[in-house]
């Protein structure tokens, strides 16, 4: 397909330490298309987080392919905020442009900007010990749209937070990623947020992680999270996905 | 102006009352203690000759500012620290960055560094002197051998318990290692560097003393190297006093830029 930004081919994955190997990942095809959200959904320790490592460029697969539509670029967006407590919001939201050695007055006004519109204009001097965990959220995701990237990865990004928060914070997630046009591949291991937020829920296997099911969210009045959590066919895909999923605790 | 409540000030007010407490007993604790000892001396209970006596002290110091070899003996100790506290430092620095950006060299050195830190560097005084010569050199050197193990392990182990986190963002962003050394490692660590540099001082400290005690001309180590051969028990404890008033200082002044630092 010629609107794929993303193709993931036959990736494979396995670890070595002096007990043995354990594969994490195998024989993995994914495709992820322009300005699409995509939900990994698995088990907890399926090899999700590695996926994401590696397309991040973190680890290195050891086999397969990760191929771009053109040069794309990656932000990844990790599970804990990993705010610098030394730095200022407005520091933090520079840093990957300070690393990437791209501190134009440009991108500086770039970030002002985003800072203003997402409610951090009275706090770009704070700490980020003065923020709330919601708004340390939105800095780390400022901190990562600011490097300007087209995909954007994200681990569990609100798993740290309260649920209400969470809630809350799928929508304005949701809106910023929409306003700033990018595409999207998140892990979730909770499977309301995946059906309210993606266009496409991959559902993972245990390890070694495979493609289990894909299912292509269609929601009668599809919008926000928290309205889409109405939608008549929500519980639907939950329950076919809770059964993918076949949870036992042992 | 007031922008609290009532009771809020109340609240405060009573936090800033035990603080006050908290001061003033410990003030009166050093003063009783004093006044104690100078009270049992002149009521012969305790032997002055072999115990001094505060005013004794103040005594020892005042002749002595005015033989003017005094300030003299303190600054070739405060001197001695000095250096030596300097030296270690960038020493033990140097090669805890080395360790941290090499593993192999860190894992290689790991055994030698706890043998060399667990030694009792007092063993060691004599080659020191035979090695060095009866100087002040072997005094810092003796100091170095004291504090430098110690600076390298400990920052060594807190430059690689810095959070994972805060260095798998900045791979995310393809940073350098030097990035990383200069951008988390080192900020996420200020608190403990500056913990490590008060261990330091008082280690410096013990380093010079002993180092005196062991070859000397001048300094507090020698004044009560001295005292106890001449059996002038006054000159070894307003040394020692000196001693406690020159370690308080520069503790409080680690504490200081410790304080500083607030994020």
């Amino acid at each position: 397909m010629q609107d794929n930004i993303l193709s993931i081919r036959n990736l494979s994955k396995t670890y070595h330490d002096i007990q043995g190997e354990t594969v994490a990942i195998r024989d993995l095809n994914i495709d992820i298309k322009d300005k699409e959200i995509v939900a990994l959904v698995g088990p907890s320790g399926c090899g999700k987080s590695t996926l994401l490592g590696i397309l991040a460029g973190l680890e290195k697969e050891s086999n397969g392919s990760i191929l771009f539509n053109g040069r794309k670029k990656i932000g990844f967006m990790l599970q804990s905020d990993s705010l610098y407590p030394w730095l200022t919001v407005l520091e933090n939201s520079l840093i990957g442009l300070e690393i990437e050695k791209k501190l134009t007055k440009e991108n500086i006004k770039k970030v002002h900007k985003l800072l203003d519109k997402y409610g951090l204009n009275d706090f770009k001097d704070k700490y980020p010990r003065s923020l709330s965990g919601g708004m340390k959220q939105r800095v780390a995701l400022i901190r990562t749209l600011a490097t300007n990237p087209d995909i954007l990865l994200l681990d569990e990004p609100y798993s740290a937070l309260d649920y209400q928060t969470r809630l809350a914070l799928s929508d304005d997630l949701y809106r910023i990623i929409k306003e700033e046009n990018k595409t999207v591949l998140m892990i979730t291991h909770d499977i309301a947020e995946a059906i309210s937020m993606a266009d496409r829920i991959i559902v993972l296997t245990k390890r070694p992680c495979q493609i289990k099911n894909i299912y292509n969210v269609n929601l009668t009045n599809k919008g926000y999270p928290i309205e889409n959590r109405k939608a008549p066919e929500f519980s639907y895909y939950y329950d076919k996905i809770w059964r993918d999923l076949d949870v036992n605790i042992q | 102006m007031s922008i609290y409540s009532k009771e809020h000030e109340l609240f405060l007010k009573k936090i800033k009352r035990k603080k006050c407490l908290v001061y003033l007993t410990q003030l009166s604790i050093i003063i009783i203690f004093f006044l104690i000892w100078e009270i049992l001396s002149r009521l012969h209970i305790i032997n002055t000759f072999l115990f001094s006596s505060p005013s004794n002290i103040f005594k020892t110091i005042t002749n002595l500012i005015n033989t003017n070899n005094f300030l003299n003996h303190i600054l070739v100790t405060s001197k001695e620290i000095l250096i030596s506290f300097i030296l270690s430092f960038i020493i033990g620095f140097l090669i805890a960055t080395i360790l941290w950006w090499n593993n192999f060299i860190a894992k290689v050195v790991d055994p030698y560094l706890t043998i060399l830190n667990s030694l009792p560097k007092v063993a060691l005084g004599p080659l020191i002197i035979i090695w060095v010569g009866a100087s002040s050199n072997s005094i810092i050197f003796m100091s170095l051998m004291i504090s430098t193990f110690i600076t390298i392990i400990n920052l060594y182990t807190s430059f690689i318990s810095t959070d994972k986190n805060y260095i798998m963002l900045l791979k995310s962003f393809k940073a350098t290692k030097y990035q990383i050394y200069q951008k988390v490692v080192l900020k996420s660590n200020l608190k403990n560097i500056l913990s490590t540099m008060k261990i330091n001082v008082s280690m410096n400290l013990i380093g010079v003393i002993m180092g005196e005690l062991l070859v000397s001309k001048s300094g507090l180590g020698y004044l009560i190297m001295y005292g106890s051969q001449v059996f002038n028990i006054n000159l070894v404890i307003t040394s020692i006093f000196i001693l406690a008033i020159i370690s308080s200082i520069l503790y409080y002044l680690i504490n200081y830029f410790e304080k500083k630092i607030d994020y």
